[in-house]
């Protein structure tokens, strides 16, 4: 496992105390283990999108099993990143279908605009491109996710509006509101 | 026009909320169930209809519930897979982002044939909006009384959440999935023994797919014999269809089993032909794991047949000349498209998401992979398509679950479809290099080129 010494604030405030008791509660008493992946989505939404160790152990402690029960999850699934990234990170989907619409172009124009390569995060902390295998968007190719969220039917134009939004603190990464 | 059993109330403004879905007919299978059926019975209701698993092994959803496991005295648990991943699938997405109580209706009613009382949803977790969706209408059930104790007086409780997975495509295979919903790695587990005897925490439980379990609500309300009108033959009823790739309408259709493939592609009220009227040059079926058909196989069968949208006729031939229906993840492709290049791509995907339990396919899609990228690049050699035949074939049938399938039969179909566009990446390296991919030109002659360099 990469591990990232970068310092991180452990924050369990009564508001993800509540949140992580009550996904603690859809599973029976003595499979406190199921609530994992869960509750590491809502911690690490909490935490700037990412987990270091200490949090690792934290969620460990919380949920009643050993760290290396969560080292394992973390490592497996790509949802969790084991150190810090981009406060926007840009996820192209790049399998088959997006690919042959275009998201490797609009992959190179999001780069160039941003002065990054592929994985790297910009230098003031806003932005990271990478790509990621198929999002389940096919028909509404290219697309990327952000955040909760998917935006999809993507050109250049759209790229610039995204990012435009993002630098203005339009974009709320994990806000929904249902309105129908 | 065909009906709709899934989608009818889809674009009815405000169906996401449980009091337009309500007074739109909704939670009537569950009244009827509880009513008037024994749990018995609304299994035979589904046996009846002929509905077959919608995430694609296609067998026969009444008849997995009749292999749960009802003596052990083990809790039962039914659990829906929408881990939604396979590249060109995008259907159950529609579902539950569009009409979310449809599933839970299903949920419950399929708990209560099942003898279920703790029930889940897994959904992958990139798909986190439709997770809150979820949620949120999960909890108007509750506050309805349709889920939680003594559902409409019968004594009857149930429990049903939605649980969110990490990123991991192995977790649509049903073993690797119960495996996540412990809060492990998403390994699958030999089978036997299998889910329905012991599941998730060793208890008996049903997995079935998004569509299928939507599905049911219908069926109980029409009737399973009313379901089994619809289609032919074995592939009763209606299916989803998610489009994809190089046709003017890309989207999720519903449309009655049988109509034929012609039809579907090129009428104006479905995929309505090919985008910029460019050639078709090829077509996926069933989602990336299910293997290519070029042009002169998608219409028509080998045997001079319509090709039907139906189990059968897709898979009709076997691999040789058909392919399978898969879960309906339907891929166009046109005569821009290089072949190398995108089972290269599929390679990646499914060497990226083999979870690496098992060494074939740890090692094999890796390998097929770089292979792949090498010819692609124009470094190929001349043993690399022999190569690449030799260890799909290894992969194939010798792995824990159907991934190294799905990894192994893009490779065999292309080669075997499309060997000439291989052969042409090796023999002529110099243009490859210079081919930009992503300019709308289309791929070169290469059956006429390929021909003109062995003469020489």
């Amino acid at each position: 496992m990469e591990i990232s010494h970068a310092h991180q604030e452990i924050n369990i405030t009564p508001a993800l105390q509540a949140r992580i008791d009550e996904l603690l509660s859809h599973y029976p008493a003595d499979k406190r283990k199921s609530a994992l992946l869960p509750v590491l989505h809502e911690v690490q939404d909490a935490h700037d999108n990412w987990l270091s160790i200490p949090l690792q152990d934290k969620v460990a402690e919380i949920i009643g099993i050993k760290p290396i029960e969560v080292y394992e999850v973390v490592t497996f699934y790509t949802m969790y990143n084991s150190k810090p990234i981009g406060k926007y990170m840009l996820e192209f989907c790049r399998t088959s279908c997006c690919s042959i619409r275009g998201a490797e172009n609009l992959m190179d124009y999001t780069c160039n605009k941003l002065g990054v390569k592929e994985g790297e995060v910009t230098p003031d902390g806003l932005f990271q491109v990478v790509g990621v295998e198929c999002l389940g968007a096919c028909g509404y190719a290219p697309m990327l996710q952000l955040g909760d969220f998917y935006k999809e039917k993507l050109d250049p134009e759209k790229v610039d509006a995204l990012i435009e939004d993002c630098r203005a603190g339009k974009i709320d990464l994990h806000k929904l509101t249902i309105t129908q | 026009m065909g009906q709709k059993i899934l989608l009818e109330h889809a674009n009815v403004p405000g169906i996401k909320t449980y009091e337009v879905y309500r007074k739109h007919g909704g939670y009537r299978s569950v009244e009827k169930a509880l009513k008037s059926m024994t749990p018995d019975e609304v299994v035979e209701e589904v046996k009846t209809s002929g509905l077959r698993g919608r995430g694609g092994a296609g067998f026969p959803t009444g008849m997995k519930w009749s292999f749960i496991d009802k003596k052990s005295g083990k809790p039962r648990h039914l659990v829906c897979n929408a881990d939604e991943s396979e590249p060109g699938t995008f259907k159950d997405r529609y579902l539950m982002e569009y009409i979310p109580h449809l599933l839970i209706e299903g949920m419950i009613t399929s708990s209560y044939a099942l003898g279920c009382n703790l029930s889940y949803i897994y959904i992958r977790g990139e798909y986190m909006w439709v997770f809150r969706i979820l949620e949120n209408a999960i909890k108007e059930a509750y506050a309805a009384g349709w889920l939680g104790k003594n559902i409409m007086g019968t004594g009857w409780d149930l429990d049903l959440h939605v649980h969110c997975g990490a990123g991991a495509y192995i977790c649509g295979e049903e073993t690797a999935l119960i495996e996540s919903l412990e809060g492990k790695r998403g390994n699958p587990r030999i089978k036997p023994p299998f889910p329905a005897v012991s599941g998730l925490w060793a208890n008996p439980t049903v997995v079935n797919n998004v569509e299928s379990i939507s599905a049911v609500p219908w069926i109980v309300n029409n009737t399973g014999a009313e379901y089994a009108k619809i289609g032919i033959g074995r592939s009763t009823g209606t299916k989803l269809f998610s489009a994809s790739g190089h046709c003017k309408n890309p989207g999720v259709y519903e449309i009655d089993m049988g109509m034929t493939v012609d039809e579907f592609m090129n009428s104006d009220e479905y995929l309505g032909g090919m985008m910029n009227d460019r050639p078709l040059k090829g077509l996926i079926p069933g989602g990336s794991s299910v293997p290519i058909l070029p042009a002169h196989l998608i219409y028509k069968t080998a045997a001079g047949e319509d090709r039907l949208m139906t189990y059968e006729s897709l898979a009709d031939g076997g691999f040789a000349t058909g392919s399978s229906l898969g879960s309906g993840g339907f891929i166009v492709y046109n005569d821009t498209t290089c072949v190398v290049r995108n089972t290269w791509n599929f390679s990646r995907f499914y060497h990226h998401e083999s979870c690496g339990q098992c060494s074939p396919c740890r090692e094999g899609t890796g390998w097929m992979e770089k292979v792949l990228h090498r010819i692609e690049t124009g470094h190929g050699r001349e043993e690399d398509i022999d190569l690449l035949w030799d260890i799909q074939r290894k992969i194939e049938g010798n792995t824990i679950c159907p991934l190294g399938d799905a990894a192994a039969w893009p490779v065999a179909a292309a080669i075997r479809h499309f060997r000439d566009e291989f052969e042409y990446h090796i023999r002529f390296p110099e243009k490859i290099k210079n081919r930009d991919h992503f300019v709308d030109e289309p791929f070169e002659k290469v059956r006429h080129l390929v021909a003109k360099q062995a003469v020489i």
